[in-house]
């Protein structure tokens, strides 16, 4: 259990952390219950099963006892008017918080079956891999999450970050994490979303405040850097520009500026590909353009048909959007 | 010679063909139960074989063995025949068979209706199955619906749901609501009408007072759910935007709709499971049930707060801190009738002679099973520990704790319990036995090991995962558990069929027990008592074995 990378108790931010002191003092008082009345059933079943030497007699009847009801009535209501204040407590320790002024926006946004991630404040756009500052505990930069969906609902879920919040279509969520300590999470969607709802994977880089502001300035650069001399990039752009593939995904500076798939501009700077479904190489970028299907069966991306030139070209073009 | 054999099959076959007719036509509470058992039975068998294929694709990451729509199809298909086509008419199965003899009556109040109650939910089963066949046919887009069980809007729009499998889906839930109703209409008026004289409602049997509380559950809980799938159906075919987000309708509004059905649901399964229960324990400790009055108040307590807690299961869906806050509180309150019902049930264990028999052993495990099943449910109601179990595998743990640890270990007890009444003979011990610990076995490497993945992370509903995330050897388990469970539900269907024909025979009364049911003869006759009993006390055979100690004077 150890090495679970996404163990609801292993927290780094402040509301998967409240949320894992509230739930060990929930396990404690429910552990304690459990080996009281489990030890009961238990005494009962072997002290009173019928014994060999029975003789035959039926036991004394006994029809109730008001004073035993009263006695486990009013604990149970001790018990529960204790975690019910606790609950409410933490409850009011993680939604009454208001967006400090100094906090990171991000706009979150649900598709079948990727996530469009959105920083208004920076001007960056990215997806699936989203990358946030470490929070100072003691002056807090938290990242507040501004949930969307563009189908159907699904379920914002890193465990050592935050419990979940769902993405809603026509509907606004929010949700905060303040992860303390750099490294990368992962999480995936958690509402059943459709034929690829398990394919739909989260990761999210903690980065030292200066890492965080490189990363930034890195995405926000405007056009990629295309170094156009090289034929195969030329051709590669051509076969992008001139296919579909303009119809779902932006690229900077090309007239890709479709919304529907994830924005390219920066593709080579994330790790996966396909929302997490393969890891980011010229080889699966390769097959997934070939058969996208092939990787993540259900996934709305078709294949092109390219030729395998076209392909090679198209790879070729992809791998310099850094 | 010829001649005479030809006689002869024609005899048979016109004998089986006049028995059929008579099941088909049968209007007596007996039949109609029967079929509502064996009805349920087929459909847990489907449904469990769902599950086994569930599990197998789960075995280890990455696994291939079922496409991805596949496997969304099986556990949509999972879950609403078990809940719909198992768990319900197990439930009244039980009901239509036993209430009327527990109470003295010769029948329902209303015979015709309750074959028209079977009959709707029997072609309602059918119909979700005719799925396979119907909607591929129509549109080729899919066959069996893959929406889950809850089907969450807007996942069930035409634009997301394409062909027919969803319309079959919603139709067929439908269908099974009407059924529902009609049951539970008959069995509020048989226990307020058909009582045998002396019953009064103090006297009533635990049982009857138990599906009395569920049948107002179902009263309540089930038309907002058949709304539900009327507007479903509108915005798919009429152009009603309900739940149709991209014209402004609402996927909470559905969520909402589902849950204020969904979650009385959940009780409605689980009350006769409680129910069995209480008239198992005290048979087996040889000793009244504890605290009679206090068990009917917490049943009706449970009844009342069920209706308040259904948005526990929307936690994530971002509502406000004060609507959180108030289905905490009340999801918390359950607790305290639930309670009260576990430690009267030990009470009544305490101080008795306990035979372990099998009906017993099953009692004994669900107590301890859903004594965790609660606890677990408190843990789901503290909103924030909620957010991080909410729609990951320990919620289909804790689930699965109430609807098999709970309801179907004590729908075990219940035909080991009832059968020798049904059939006039016992079910075999050796078996029962086999088939409790292959199941208790079973359960607890499946549905206690399915708490962990969940609190590491993994969600439900997902076909396969990543390696390396602590989930592999956890799964490996919870699927060989599985298995282990297949095993006993063998063992115990075995022991069905061979003891309907090689069974000991029963007699009236093998339990030596006390309710009116084991008054009569087994099987009793259609007219179920010659006399029509007078009773003085809840346990009218216990007067009649012990004139010298009698209930009625404690009373």
């Amino acid at each position: 259990m150890g090495d679970a990378p996404a163990n609801i108790f292993a927290a780094v931010s402040a509301p998967a952390s409240r949320t894992s002191e509230l739930s060990l003092f929930v396990l404690a008082v429910t552990g304690a219950i459990f080996f009281v009345v489990f030890g009961l059933t238990i005494v009962a079943v072997v002290r009173f099963r019928r014994r060999d030497t029975d003789d035959g007699r039926e036991p004394p009847q006994v029809y109730g006892s008001n004073q035993l009801e009263t006695a486990w009535t009013v604990v149970p209501v001790l018990i529960v008017l204790v975690l019910a204040l606790t609950t409410a407590r933490v409850i009011q320790s993680i939604q009454g918080v208001t967006r400090p002024a100094n906090a990171i926006d991000v706009i979150v946004i649900g598709h079948q079956w990727w996530w469009e991630l959105r920083y208004p404040g920076l001007g960056i756009v990215t997806a699936n891999e989203l990358h946030v500052p470490v929070s100072d505990p003691l002056a807090p930069t938290p990242t507040w999450l501004t949930l969307l969906s563009a189908d159907v609902a699904h379920s914002f879920w890193v465990p050592r970050l935050a419990g979940k919040t769902d993405l809603i279509p026509n509907r606004v969520n929010h949700m905060w994490i303040a992860p303390t300590a750099p490294g990368v999470y992962v999480g995936q969607c958690a509402e059943y979303c459709g034929t690829q709802h398990a394919k739909m994977l989260l990761r999210v880089y903690v980065h030292p405040r200066d890492e965080f502001e490189r990363w930034a300035q890195a995405q926000r650069q405007g056009d990629p850097q295309v170094p156009s001399e090289l034929d195969a990039v030329v051709a590669g752009r051509r076969v992008f520009e001139s296919n579909a593939c303009i119809n779902c995904h932006s690229v900077a500076g090309t007239v890709g500026n479709g919304r529907y798939g994830p924005d390219l501009t920066h593709l080579m700077s994330r790790a996966t590909l396909a929302a997490g479904a393969a890891p980011l190489s010229p080889e699966t970028l390769r097959a997934w353009i070939r058969d996208p299907n092939g990787i993540k069966p259900g996934a709305h991306m078709p294949a092109m048909k390219l030729t395998e030139q076209q392909i090679d070209q198209l790879v070729q073009f992809l791998l310099t959007l850094h | 010679m010829t001649g005479e054999a030809a006689v002869t099959t024609r005899e048979v076959e016109a004998r089986f063909w006049q028995r059929l007719h008579e099941w088909i036509v049968t209007v007596d509470h007996k039949r109609l139960g029967v079929m509502y058992v064996l009805y349920a039975l087929l459909f847990l068998l489907i449904g469990g074989s769902e599950a086994l294929l569930i599990r197998l694709q789960l075995v280890a990451p990455h696994n291939t063995l079922l496409a991805p729509q596949t496997f969304n199809r099986l556990f949509t298909l999972h879950g609403t025949t078990m809940v719909f086509f198992v768990g319900m008419p197990l439930i009244f199965g039980f009901a239509n068979y036993l209430v009327p003899l527990m109470i003295g009556a010769r029948d329902m109040a209303f015979p015709r209706l309750n074959a028209f109650s079977f009959w709707m939910s029997a072609f309602a089963g059918l119909l979700l199955y005719f799925s396979f066949l119907g909607a591929e046919g129509l549109y080729g887009a899919g066959s069996a619906p893959d929406v889950g069980w809850f089907a969450y809007a807007p996942l069930t729009s035409r634009a997301f749901s394409r062909g027919h499998s969803t319309d079959y889906w919603i139709l067929s839930i439908f269908l099974s609501g009407v059924g529902s109703i009609g049951t539970a209409v008959n069995i509020i008026t048989t226990v307020l009408s058909r009582r045998c004289p002396g019953m009064t409602l103090g006297k009533l049997p635990l049982l009857c007072w138990f599906y009395v509380v569920d049948s107002v559950l179902v009263l309540v809980g089930v038309p907002p759910l058949a709304a539900a799938q009327l507007m479903l159906l509108a915005d798919r075919f009429l152009g009603a935007h309900f739940f149709d987000t991209q014209a402004g309708g609402s996927a909470v509004l559905w969520q909402h709709f589902f849950w204020i059905f969904g979650h009385p649901e959940v009780y409605i399964l689980m009350i006769p499971g409680w129910a069995f229960a209480s008239e198992i324990i005290p048979v087996f400790s040889r000793k009244a049930i504890f605290g009679y009055p206090v068990l009917v108040g917490a049943v009706i307590a449970i009844g009342f707060v069920s209706l308040s807690v259904w948005a526990h299961h929307m936690f994530a869906v971002g509502m406000s801190m004060t609507a959180n806050t108030f289905f905490m509180v009340a999801t918390l309150l359950v607790g305290i009738p639930t309670g009260i019902k576990i430690f009267n049930w030990i009470g009544t264990m305490w101080g008795g002679k306990i035979r372990l028999a099998t009906p017993m052993l099953f009692c004994i495990a669900f107590i301890g099973q859903f004594l965790i099943a609660g606890l677990t449910g408190i843990m789901l109601a503290a909103v924030p520990f909620n957010w991080q179990l909410t729609d990951s595998t320990f919620v289909v743990a804790h689930f699965h704790f109430m609807l098999v640890g709970s309801l179907l270990f004590t729908v075990f007890a219940a035909f080991y319990y009832w059968f020798p009444k049904v059939t006039g003979r016992m079910l075999d011990e050796k078996l029962g036995k086999l088939h409790f610990w292959l199941f208790l076995v079973g359960f607890h490497l499946t549905f206690t090991v399915m708490h962990i993945p969940g609190l590491l992370g993994m969600p439900r509903r997902i076909y396969t995962y990543e390696p390396g995330r602590g989930w592999e050897t956890l799964n490996l388990v919870i699927t060989i558990g599985a298995f282990f469970q297949a095993a006993g539900v063998a063992c115990f269907l075995v022991n069905l069929v061979r003891s309907l024909h090689k069974g000991k025979l029963a007699g009236p009364d093998p339990w030596d027990a006390w309710t009116l049911e084991w008054s009569t003869s087994s099987p009793p006759p259609e007219y179920n008592f010659a006399v029509v009993p007078t009773v003085r006390s809840r346990r009218p055979l216990w007067d009649l074995k012990h004139p010298e100690d009698p209930d009625w004077v404690y009373e």
